[in-house]
C-alpha cells in the first residue's frame, strides 16, 4: 500500500498547486476545525512509531509535552546522516508540502507555536527546495500568523546543520539548534520536559511527520490497521549494498524481509549469495542469510537480536570479508564520535587499533574476546547511543563471524612473517658506512 | 605515527596561536569592517530565532560562502555582527565538518565512502578522482551522505551524482573546467522512485505532461527553469535522447 509515496513521481508534486490538487492540505483544514485533544487523541489511536530509530510511539510522546500555552517548541529532525537510510531525502526532495503539513497538524496538535526543520547541511538541493515550500506554504496561508483565519499561529524556520552526524541525536540535534558544538545532553529531562531553549520540545523524524496528515485524513483507527500490532502503518524502506535494484521502498511492516531484499530490491548480483545484512542502518546489529525471512518490523526485529532503527537494509554478499565492513563501521563511529563521553570516544577509536591489528597481522584469536569486552562496557556507559551504535554491530559480527576472522587473523599473521620487514638489516651483515648509534 | 609541529599528533594545534596575546573579545563592530551582503545574510538569520546564538551555522555558512574559507577574517567578521567571542565561532566551527579551516580549491568533490558505497568500489574511486583532480578540486572522503542508491556516489559543489564508474573522475574535472552541470545524466535530482508500485499509481493521477518531466520544480512556476545552469533533461532519459525529443 502506498501512502507516503502516493504519486511521489508526479511531476511539480513539489508545488503547491499539485500538492493541493491531490488534496494536500485538507486534512489541515479538517484538524484546525477539530479541537487539539481530538488531534492528538487520532495520533495516539494510529499508534504510529517513531521512523527516526528508536521507534517510540509519537502519540505518547506527544502526550509528555506540558499542556497550555507556553514557549514551546517542534523539531523536525531532517540531520538524516545514519549510513545507509536515504527516504527522508526522497521525500524532502519530491513530497516538501507533505512535511510542511504534518509539521503544522503537529504544532497545532501540542498547541506549539515555533517549529524548526533542521536538515544535514549535505541535503543542500533539499533544503533549498523546503525553504521555497515554506515560503509557498506561507504565502498561501498555511503557515505563519493565524492559520487559514484560525487563532493558530506557527513560525517555521529551516535549519541547515553542517555535517556531523552526532547532530541526529535529539539532545545534540538540541543544542547544535541553540549554535553550539552537538554534543548531547544527560537525560532525564528529555526534550519533552526540556529541550530547545529549555523549553519543552517535541522531536520527530521527517517520515514520522509525513504520516501525520495521513494519518488525520483516513483516522488514527483506520491507520492502525495497516501492518502489524505494534508495528503500525506503512514503512520507507532504503535497501542499498550488495542489490541489483537499490532503492526506496515502501511497505507495510511485517512483511517478510526476504520479500524486500529479493523480490523490490533484486537480491544480490547474479551468482552471488547474502552474506549478512544490517536490518535498520549500521547501528543495528548484523542478521544473517538464515535471518531472511524473519518479518519486516520493530517486534519481530527485536526478537531476531537486532533492530529495525532507520529502515535502512544495506545487504552485503558473499565476495566481501566482514573485516572489510567491520572496518568501516567502527571508522565511521570513532570519526563521528563527539568525545564527550570516555567509553565511546576511547571504546570507538581502541576498536578501530584493535581491527588495524588484525589486518596487519598483529592480532591474536584472544584480542576477539577483547574487542567483544570493549563494545560489552561501551553499551549504557554513555550520555547517547552513538557508542552503542558501534558496539551492537561490532559485537554482533565478532559473535557470528567468528570463524571468519580467526582465519583472518592467522592468513594476515602469515603474510606478515612472509614478507620481509622493511629497514632491517639482517643479522650478520654489517654495514660498513654505518657510524656509531645517533644519540638523540 | 605521523608526528606534527613540537611532537604532537594533532595537526595545527599550534598554528596561528601566539600563547602571549589575551584571547580575543568581542570585536568593536563600528571599528570592524563586514561586507554589507554578509551582514545582510547574518543579520536575517539572527532574526529567525529566538536566541541570536542560533545563528552561528548559518552565519558562518554565509561568511565561508564569501571568504571561501573559515578565514580568521570570516571569524571577526561573523563574531563583530553577532556580538560573540571569535573563540566561540571557532568552538563550533571546528565541530563541524562542512566548515573548512584551511584554504581549499573552489571546487569540492566529496566522495562517500562509507559501507554501501564501498562495497561497490568508492575506495578505488576517491584515489581515481584525487588523481584526476590534482589541484583542481577540493577532494575528499566522506561519511554517508544519504544517497546508497546511487552507490558509488560523490557530492560535487553540493551536487549529487552516482553510480560513478571508472573514467567518471576524469568527466567531472572536464565538466567543471568548462563550467557545465557535473555528469547530467547521472545526477540524483532526476531520479525516479525505485519503488515498482510508484510508477502504477502515478499514471492515474498525472495529467498528460506540459512539460518535459521534472522532479524537483518545488516553488517554481511553468518555464522556470532558474533553478540550474544547462538544459532541462527528462528523468532518466539519456541527453542525446532527451535533445532528439525536443525537436
Amino acid at each position: 500500500m502506498k501512502i507516503l509515496f502516493d504519486g511521489i513521481d508526479e511531476p511539480g508534486l513539489g508545488t503547491l498547486e499539485v500538492y493541493e490538487r491531490r488534496g494536500g492540505y485538507q486534512p489541515l483544514r479538517k484538524a484546525l476545525g477539530s479541537s487539539t485533544e481530538e488531534i492528538l487523541n487520532q495520533i495516539s489511536e494510529s499508534e504510529i512509531r517513531g521512523r527516526g530509530g528508536a521507534g517510540f510511539q509519537m502519540g505518547k510522546k506527544a502526550s509528555f509535552l506540558p499542556h497550555g500555552h507556553m514557549e514551546k517548541y517542534l523539531v523536525c529532525n531532517a540531520d538524516e546522516s545514519e549510513p545507509g537510510t536515504f527516504k527522508d531525502r526522497e521525500l524532502m526532495q519530491k513530497n516538501p508540502h507533505l512535511l510542511i503539513e504534518g509539521i503544522v497538524i503537529s504544532a497545532y496538535a501540542t498547541e506549539i507555536s515555533s517549529a524548526f526543520i533542521y536538515i544535514r547541511g549535505e541535503y543542500a538541493h533539499q533544503a533549498d527546495i523546503l525553504e521555497a515550500a515554506v515560503a509557498e506554504a506561507r504565502d498561501a496561508g498555511y503557515v505563519g500568523e493565524r492559520i487559514l483565519d484560525s487563532d493558530f499561529s506557527l513560525t517555521l524556520v529551516v535549519h541547515r546543520g553542517a555535517g556531523a552526524y552526532i547532530c541526529g541525536e535529539e539532545t545534540g540535534l538540541l543544542d547544535s539548534l541553540e549554535g553550539k558544538r552537538g554534543s548531547p545532553r544527560l537525560k532525564p529531562p528529555f526534550p519533552a520536559i526540556e529541550g530547545l531553549y529549555h523549553g519543552p520540545t517535541l522531536i520527530n523524524n521527517v517520515e514520522t511527520l509525513c504520516a501525520v496528515p495521513h494519518i488525520i485524513r483516513m483516522g488514527g483507527e483506520e491507520y492502525a490497521k495497516i501492518g502489524t500490532e505494534g508495528s503500525t502503518g506503512t514503512k520507507l524502506v532504503s535497501v542499498s549494498g550488495d542489490v541489483q535494484r537499490p532503492g526506496n521502498y515502501e511497505v507495510d511492516l511485517g512483511i517478510p524481509s526476504r520479500q524486500l531484499i529479493y523480490d523490490l530490491a533484486g537480491g544480490p548480483p547474479d551468482g552471488r549469495e547474502v552474506k549478512f545484512w544490517f536490518p535498520g542502518g549500521s547501528s543495528a546489529p548484523v542478521l544473517t542469510a538464515d535471518d531472511l525471512d524473519v518479518p519486516y518490523d520493530f517486534d519481530s526485529l527485536s526478537k531476531a537480536g537486532s533492530m529495525l532503527g532507520s529502515g535502512a537494509i544495506i545487504v552485503v554478499d558473499d565476495s566481501h570479508s566482514v573485516l572489510e565492513v567491520a572496518m568501516k563501521v567502527a571508522k565511521f563511529y570513532a570519526h563521528e564520535s563527539c568525545g564527550k563521553c570516555a567509553p565511546c570516544r576511547e571504546g570507538t577509536n581502541w576498536t578501530v587499533k584493535m581491527l588495524e591489528r588484525i589486518q596487519s597481522g598483529e592480532a591474536t584469536p584472544m584480542d576477539l574476546d577483547i574487542m567483544a569486552s570493549v563494545q560489552e562496557q561501551i553499551i549504557g556507559n554513555c550520555l547517547c547511543v552513538l557508542g552503542d551504535a558501534m558496539a551492537m554491530p561490532i559485537g554482533s559480527m565478532v559473535e557470528k563471524f567468528r570463524d571468519e576472522l580467526e582465519a583472518e587473523i592467522e592468513a594476515a599473521r602469515e603474510r606478515a612473517e612472509a614478507a620481509p620487514l622493511e629497514g632491517v638489516i639482517p643479522l650478520g651483515v654489517a654495514d660498513e658506512h654505518a657510524g656509531p648509534m645517533p644519540v638523540h | 605515527v605521523p608526528r606534527f609541529g613540537h611532537g604532537s599528533r594533532v595537526p595545527g594545534w599550534d598554528e596561528a596561536v601566539d600563547l602571549e596575546k589575551p584571547p580575543a573579545p568581542v570585536p568593536d563592530p563600528t571599528t570592524t569592517p563586514v561586507p554589507d551582503e554578509l551582514r545582510i545574510a547574518i543579520e536575517e538569520a539572527m532574526a529567525k530565532y529566538p536566541d541570536r546564538r542560533s545563528a552561528v551555522m548559518p552565519a558562518l555558512h554565509a561568511a565561508q560562502q564569501v571568504h571561501g574559507w573559515c578565514s580568521p577574517e570570516a571569524f571577526e567578521q561573523v563574531a563583530a555582527v553577532m556580538q560573540v567571542t571569535p573563540a566561540y565561532l571557532i568552538s563550533v566551527a571546528t565541530f563541524y565538518d562542512m566548515y573548512k579551516m584551511r584554504p581549499q580549491p573552489v571546487n569540492d568533490v566529496f566522495v562517500c565512502t562509507n559501507i554501501s558505497c564501498s562495497l561497490l568500489g568508492a575506495d578505488e574511486f576517491l584515489e581515481e578522482m584525487k588523481a584526476a583532480a590534482g589541484d583542481g578540486a577540493y577532494v575528499r572522503s566522506s561519511e554517508c551522505l544519504g544517497a546508497c542508491d546511487i552507490a558509488p556516489m560523490a557530492s560535487v559543489n553540493g551536487e549529487y551524482v552516482g553510480p560513478l564508474e571508472q573514467g567518471d573522475a576524469e568527466k567531472i574535472m572536464e565538466d567543471l573546467r568548462a563550467g557545465r552541470p557535473v555528469l547530467e545524466d547521472k545526477q540524483l535530482r532526476y531520479r525516479r522512485c525505485a519503488d515498482p508500485g510508484v510508477a502504477e499509481g502515478a499514471e492515474e493521477w498525472s495529467p498528460p505532461p506540459a512539460q518535459k518531466a521534472r522532479a524537483d520544480t518545488a516553488g517554481l512556476g511553468e518555464g522556470d527553469t532558474v533553478d540550474r545552469p544547462g538544459g532541462t533533461a527528462a528523468i532518466e532519459v539519456p541527453r542525446e535522447q532527451a535533445d532528439e525529443d525536443d525537436q
